[in-house]
């Protein structure tokens, strides 16, 4: 694949990667921690609209990357500074910088301590995200991916619920520990092909064995962002004690870059290795939806609930990646997508009961809708949505990986099954307490329906479910051309080896 | 060469400055009370010392009949060495913990040791660089006798007895192995010896001679099982000394040992596989040993073992690449080492050692010294985007590039492990809250202080995010060392 040289000579995605970081630095010498947030909620809108112009020079029938930088940095160590998207980042850092600005918003009152430096980290965590998604060089995509760690650590750490610092080291700990093997094998591919270019990686005639050592290191380190079971025990930690900005974050936009990884370099780099564990990824992926599910369903707390129902959808994420068919891969990128639209929602919308109630129990929570029906009707949308109710984003998502599922294997398809039903008990069983339940509760007659901001807030979220839910053509003829070139390359290499 | 050969004066510039300084400091001590007079000497010295180092980097010549060598690779040097002595002199600061009545001594001592390093930068011949390299180490000893005398505590005393002798000795094993190499090439000249020794290096006369030479300085960069010294030195010398101790000299170690080193090829297995023993012992023993301290010095200590280790994958490679990496990393843990002593020596408000949970709060009592610690910190655990990731990739890369697949998966099993009690300190200044009876007024820094948190700050992510003309310059003036063979 070559790399297409963007026909202006603007630094597009340059600047969409550091304006954050160039925020960050002005928010540093502002003294107010009012200004402070103005600011960063000005910068982020900014770089939020900024961002959309991509759309407008995206050609979305290629599978090139586009908006391509390349310029050199270390020679001496053989890294270029390059950068690029393609249909899968382009959505992924629109999510990315669409979202960050409503993080913004949902800290606005909450955080009253040193909100200046929370911001900061924010901005930085947003720059480092980016990057991640448009990093085209596989030490730049590596120092992006780490640099994520110490502001979102810092985050959960300092901001956080009681359980903070326990939450906050272990996340830093298992993400370390899965990343470290990475380093080996981006420096085993540098010396077999002699470039940290990850469109020059894809799609070589790597040995199998070979093949099989690299998807190993690729994995653990995947796996563990985002979360697979059996490597999910840090998130419901980090989840519950992250500051709703920090949850918010890290659901709709750390997990997906698990998922990224998947699709950006096991499929394309290692097509091989993938045919060879995708059956294996296949069950432990309808092992977190399942698993995920029925824990979800033995909450009590709503954050907790919100945590593993992520379990479960990135479940449905990986598995249809991992199908390899048409269908099941389209639908997981969907899914990915989705997830960050839904589960954010979800995440500000605990907030929104934690402020009110002081409280994340379900049972505390019981009895809102009464009070707050505005806020009931956000919450309804949001759980529909989060059951992959028909007319929501995640139906189609859900649907199509399903249907990819059926194709492939018909007990594979049965056994994801009772993962749906449970979805929708855990579910409805938070509208139902929180919207209509519990006379017996305490008195909530003081509790407010949420303000002009927390509407302005939820309102976004609620257009994309709909929208994606209605009319999802748009945004998945964006990443299709993209998806189909990285199955192409994995038939190809599977047609290779048995002619 | 002898065309390119600038004039010797001009050459011999920075040894020139500093010897000025180390005059001038001469003559500050013999008044009494002129601790703040010594300070702005030694800043003055090390500022015009960096100054001339850039001045004269294009300078080459050749002095002394062969045996001090002036090129681009020293001349890097010594700028690296100018710079650590400007951070370890802001950092002693007013000296504490020093006894009052021979603060200026202290300053005029720093400074001498400092010139070893600088001629050691230079030396290409065994008798100077014996010479430099024992001219390094006196003064350092002295240093850490002149802790003041706590009462009930001598372990400054007992701390410097234990770095002479450990000293001494690994001096000696070094001389004994220079004798084995002399007699095998007949000149102490390095150049030549390297030349000399590179056919016969598969011979084991060559290699017990090589590694017992290498014995001193694996000593200075307390490599496993050589670091013995090390915890209880850090420890019971004064803060600002063993800021001193934990940088300037692991510069100096890796530049002798890449002088020597060059007489190996790749091929030469017995050396790089006795090298990669090393290499795992020191990061296991301590990344191991330091996940139980409490003391951050020791702490300090028991991760500079590691990282000596680390530092030595860049040398098992036995090549060009492996050693630019090597140097590269050293030159990036000086300037974290430096960055974790500066908060150090503010926190401990009396120059007492400082154990980890005295940095609770440290985010509210001094922003600034939080982020130069992080910065510091993160570098050490070898995060992005601090120079300690970089100059770890590239170590890591030169080590698989000659097929050490084992010793690369240690490493990184290695960082994974050094990362938690790295954790501990960042868990302490960031996420604790002082208990009761702690301290918690702000830290109020004094202007250098201030300057020099953030030039460090900003070299730490400078050199680990835009590495490529200190690479390139290191990799080429290399070259110029070791003509290939």
């Amino acid at each position: 694949m070559n790399l297409t040289e963007s026909s202006t000579a603007f630094s597009f995605l340059s600047v969409l990667v550091f304006a954050p970081l160039v925020a960050a630095a002005i928010a540093l010498v502002l003294r107010d921690e009012r200004r402070v947030r103005q600011w960063t909620l000005l910068a982020t809108a900014a770089i939020g609209v900024f961002s959309l112009f991509l759309l407008r020079g995206f050609e979305a029938s290629t599978a090139e990357f586009q908006f391509v930088e390349h310029r050199e940095w270390i020679p001496h160590l053989g890294m270029y500074y390059t950068l690029g998207i393609d249909g899968i980042s382009l959505l992924l850092v629109l999510l990315t910088t669409l979202i960050t600005p409503f993080c913004v918003i949902a800290s606005w009152t909450v955080v009253k301590l040193r909100s200046k430096e929370f911001m900061i980290c924010l901005l930085i965590m947003q720059t480092a995200m980016t990057g991640v998604f448009t990093a085209l060089d596989f030490v730049l995509f590596f120092i992006f991916w780490e640099a994520m760690l110490i502001p979102m650590s810092i985050l959960i750490g300092v901001w956080g619920g009681p359980g903070r610092v326990y939450a906050a080291i272990k996340f830093f700990i298992y993400t370390m520990a899965g990343s470290v093997l990475l380093i080996v094998a981006i420096i085993a591919l540098r010396l077999e092909t002699g470039t940290f270019s990850i469109p020059a990686l894809m799609d070589q005639p790597y040995d199998r064995s070979f093949q099989l050592w690299i998807f190993g290191a690729f994995f653990i380190s995947f796996a563990i962002k985002v979360p697979m079971f059996p490597f999910h025990t840090w998130l419901p930690a980090a989840h519950v004690e992250a500051p709703t900005a920090g949850s918010v974050l890290l659901a709709s936009i750390l997990l997906k870059m698990g998922a990224y990884g998947f699709l950006r370099f096991c499929l394309p780099i290692t097509p091989l290795a993938t045919i060879h564990f995708a059956p294996a990824i296949l069950w432990l992926s309808v092992a977190a939806i399942l698993y995920g599910g029925l824990t979800a369903l033995a909450q009590s707390d709503l954050k907790k609930i919100v945590a593993y129902s992520s379990v479960a959808h990135m479940g449905f994420a990986t598995l249809g990646i991992f199908l390899l068919v048409h269908h099941g891969t389209i639908g997981g990128a969907l899914v990915m997508i989705n997830h960050g639209v839904t589960t954010g929602a979800l995440f500000i919308a605990v907030g929104i009961v934690y402020e009110r109630v002081h409280s994340r129990d379900l049972a505390r929570a019981a009895g809102l809708g009464r009070q707050m029906p505005i806020f009931a009707f956000f919450l309804g949308i949001f759980c529909l949505s989060s059951l992959a109710f028909p007319g929501t984003n995640t139906f189609i998502g859900e649907f199509l990986v399903l249907a990819g599922a059926f194709e492939t294997s018909l007990i594979l398809a049965l056994a994801i099954v009772p993962g749906i039903i449970v979805a929708a008990a855990y579910n409805l069983r938070i509208l139902q307490r929180v919207a209509y339940g519990g006379t017996k509760n305490p008195d909530h007659s003081g509790v407010a329906d949420l303000g002009t901001r927390e509407i302005l807030l939820l309102t976004p979220f609620l257009v994309f479910i709909l929208w994606i839910g209605l009319q999802p053509g748009p945004f998945i003829g964006l990443m299709e051309a993209s998806i189909q070139n990285i199955l192409d390359i994995v038939a190809r290499s599977s047609g290779a080896l048995n002619p | 060469m002898s065309d390119a050969q600038t004039n010797s004066f001009i050459a011999f510039l920075p040894e020139g400055i500093l010897l000025l300084g180390i005059l001038a400091l001469f003559g500050v001590t013999l008044g009494t009370n002129r601790v703040g007079a010594a300070r702005h000497v030694s800043v003055a010295t090390a500022i015009a010392l960096a100054l001339a180092c850039a001045a004269t980097f294009k300078a080459e010549a050749v002095l002394f009949d062969g045996a001090y060598r002036v090129d681009a690779f020293s001349q890097w040097l010594k700028l690296v060495f100018a710079l650590g002595y400007l951070g370890c002199v802001v950092i002693g600061n007013h000296l504490k913990d020093i006894r009052a009545d021979i603060r200026p001594e202290y300053f005029f001592l720093l400074a001498t040791s400092v010139m070893g390093f600088v001629l050691l930068a230079g030396s290409v011949d065994l008798i100077t660089l014996v010479v430099a390299l024992e001219l390094s180490s006196f003064p350092l000893f002295l240093l850490i006798a002149m802790r003041r005398e706590a009462k009930g505590r001598r372990s400054q005393m007992e701390s410097a007895i234990k770095y002479m002798m450990f000293g001494i000795a690994a001096s000696g094993i070094m001389l004994f192995g220079m004798g084995y190499l002399y007699g095998l090439t007949g000149t102490t000249s390095l150049p030549l010896l390297v030349e000399r020794l590179q056919p016969v290096m598969h011979t084991p006369l060559a290699i017990t001679g090589v590694i017992l030479t290498m014995a001193a300085f694996f000593y200075k960069l307390a490599v496993f099982p050589f670091h013995f010294w090390t915890p209880d030195v850090y420890q019971g010398a004064s803060n600002e000394t063993t800021a001193i101790i934990a940088s300037l000299p692991k510069v100096a170690a890796v530049l002798l040992l890449l002088r020597f080193a060059g007489a190996a090829t790749p091929e030469a297995q017995t050396l790089a596989v006795m090298l990669a023993i090393l290499a795992i012992g020191s990061m296991f023993f301590g990344n191991l040993l330091a996940l139980a301290q409490t003391d951050f010095k020791r702490l300090l200590g028991f991760s500079a073992i590691a990282h000596a280790g680390y530092t030595l994958l860049g040398l098992v490679a036995l090549e060009e690449a492996g050693f630019t990496a090597s140097l590269y990393y050293v030159t990036g843990y000086l300037f974290m080492i430096l960055a974790c002593f500066t908060v150090i020596t503010r926190v401990s408000r009396d120059g007492a050692n400082l154990p980890i949970s005295a940095l609770a709060g440290l985010h509210k009592r001094s922003p600034l010294l939080a982020a130069t610690l992080l910065a510091g910190v993160f570098s050490l655990a070898g995060m992005p985007p601090f120079v300690g990731f970089m100059g770890k990739f590239s170590l890591l890369t030169a080590a698989l590039q000659q097929g050490f697949l084992w010793l690369v998966l240690l490493a990184v099993l290695n960082t994974v492990i050094a990362v938690y009690y790295y954790l501990r300190v960042v868990h302490a200044a960031f996420f604790t809250e002082p208990s009761g009876d702690a301290d918690t007024s702000p830290i109020h820094l004094d202007p250098a202080a201030r300057v020099l948190c953030l030039l460090l700050i900003a070299v730490i992510i400078g050199l680990g995010t835009v590495p490529g003309l200190f690479l390139d310059t290191i990799a080429d003036s290399l070259s110029s060392i070791f003509p290939p063979s």
